[in-house]
């Protein structure tokens, strides 16, 4: 039997609760509270207290999806990429950079959220940048 | 030797007799506690006392993974009277543990605050005398309308988070009524009053063994042990039940069937 707890910090907003993940012999089982934590004090919204659940979910996705003819099949990273580098060039090129919007996410790093804005107003050229906590 | 080594060295010899895989225990970390499952020869040294955390909810979700398992687990006075009460709904089968009895000091007490701050054992530390929730006593003496202003402004402030029934030893169903649609729509703020609250509250009657975990755990500050601590006091004076006191005492639910 291996229980053990590892301290994170929630991936659903900006405000940075802690909490343990409670591993069972590897998998990931629960969430406990960071009683300990300055700001989240051993508390959590509903989403904290979930925020394990994605993790082993049959329903998450583990490779890029491509919709052809109206139903997804699975691709590689390299043509999933190489399509949306097309087809943000082209639209670019069709209906100018405003045309394109920039959503990033609250279970990404900060510093990950930094390159994306870079990219959006650098490389495409537009300030339509906004985030998953405000959807 | 201080609290902290004695039960260092208790659970020691718990899981040098090898009668268990593994002893529940607090481990020191990032400036507080964790829940830790100690195995046999793990070094000892980050076992830790405070906070709290309610162990009896980990310690059943362990023995459910592993059936064959016998393990040892550290018990304050609410974290035994926890098990006894799931002992009598076939929650944990308590000839699967070996419990490490620990005392509470006058300062824990105090945070809490609890009537009965030691386990029937008690392996570390020594009883000291509980105290009286003032807020409830305070309370009990207003009007019901006054009452039910209190929990209206109160409950207003519910988000449903569902923290206090996830950390409540005592909420173990499979099937929990907050998550039915029929009494608690879906998608509404705040739950309806004060059905959502007084459906918990009920279902813990004879169950609740006041640990506060449901009120620390509340980011509405929500001062629900007011409303547990008056529930037990019902439930001692009409049916002269106190949970967790005993493994014989029947539940007067139980013996009522209606859990
Ligand atoms: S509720 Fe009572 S027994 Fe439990 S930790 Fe607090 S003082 Fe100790
Ligand atoms: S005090 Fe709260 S968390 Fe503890 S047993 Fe009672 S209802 Fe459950
Ligand atoms: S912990 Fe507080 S906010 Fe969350 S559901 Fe319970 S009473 Fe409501």
């Amino acid at each position: 039997m291996d229980y053990r707890n590892v301290l994170t910090t929630c991936i659903y907003c900006g405000a940075g609760c802690s909490l343990y993940l409670q591993v069972l012999d590897g998998k990931v089982v629960g969430v406990l509270p960071a009683k300990q934590h300055p700001i989240s004090e051993g508390r959590l919204c509903i989403k904290g207290w979930n925020a394990h659940a994605f993790i082993h979910h049959e329903d998450r996705l583990t490779r890029p999806l491509i919709r052809d003819n109206g139903a997804f099949r699975e691709a590689s990273w390299d043509e999933a990429l190489t399509l949306i580098a097309d087809r943000l060039r082209e639209v670019r090129a069709t209906h100018g950079p405003d045309a394109i919007g920039f959503l990033t996410s609250a279970k990404c790093t900060n510093e990950e959220n930094y390159l994306l804005q870079k990219f959006a107003r650098v490389v495409i050229g537009t300030n339509n940048v906004d985030h998953c906590a405000r959807l | 030797m201080d609290r902290l080594d004695l039960l260092r060295e208790a659970a020691r010899k718990v899981l040098d007799s090898g009668q268990v895989e593994g002893v529940l225990a607090l481990r020191a970390d990032h400036g507080g506690t964790v829940p830790h499952l100690f195995h046999p020869g793990d070094d000892l040294s980050d076992l830790a006392l405070w906070p709290k955390f309610p162990l009896p909810r980990t310690v059943d979700m362990l023995l459910s993974s592993h059936p064959e398992a016998r393990l040892g687990i550290v018990v304050r006075g609410c974290d035994e009277r926890g098990l006894i009460e799931m002992a009598k709904r076939h929650q944990v089968d308590l000839a699967r543990l070996t419990l490490i009895g620990l005392a509470c000091t006058a300062e824990e007490v105090a945070y809490c605050p609890c009537t009965r701050p030691y386990p029937n054992e008690i392996a570390v530390g020594e009883a000291v005398e509980g105290v009286e929730h003032v807020l409830a006593a305070e309370q009990a003496r207003l009007s019901l309308a006054e009452r039910m202003a209190f929990w209206r402004r109160q409950f207003a402030k519910c988000f449903k988070c569902y923290g206090c029934r996830n950390v409540c030893p005592q909420c173990f169903c499979e099937q929990c009524t907050l998550e039915d649609d029929l009494w608690v729509e879906r998608g509404v703020l705040a739950p309806p009053f004060p059905s959502f609250h007084l459906i918990r509250a009920l279902h813990t009657v004879g169950k609740c063994i006041g640990c506060h975990e449901c009120e620390l755990s509340c980011p509405a500050d929500i001062p629900l042990t007011i409303l547990y601590t008056l529930l037990r006091q019902d439930a001692q004076e009409m049916f002269g039940y106190e949970p967790g006191a005993s493994l014989e005492d029947k539940p007067p639910l139980v013996v009522a069937g209606v859990t």
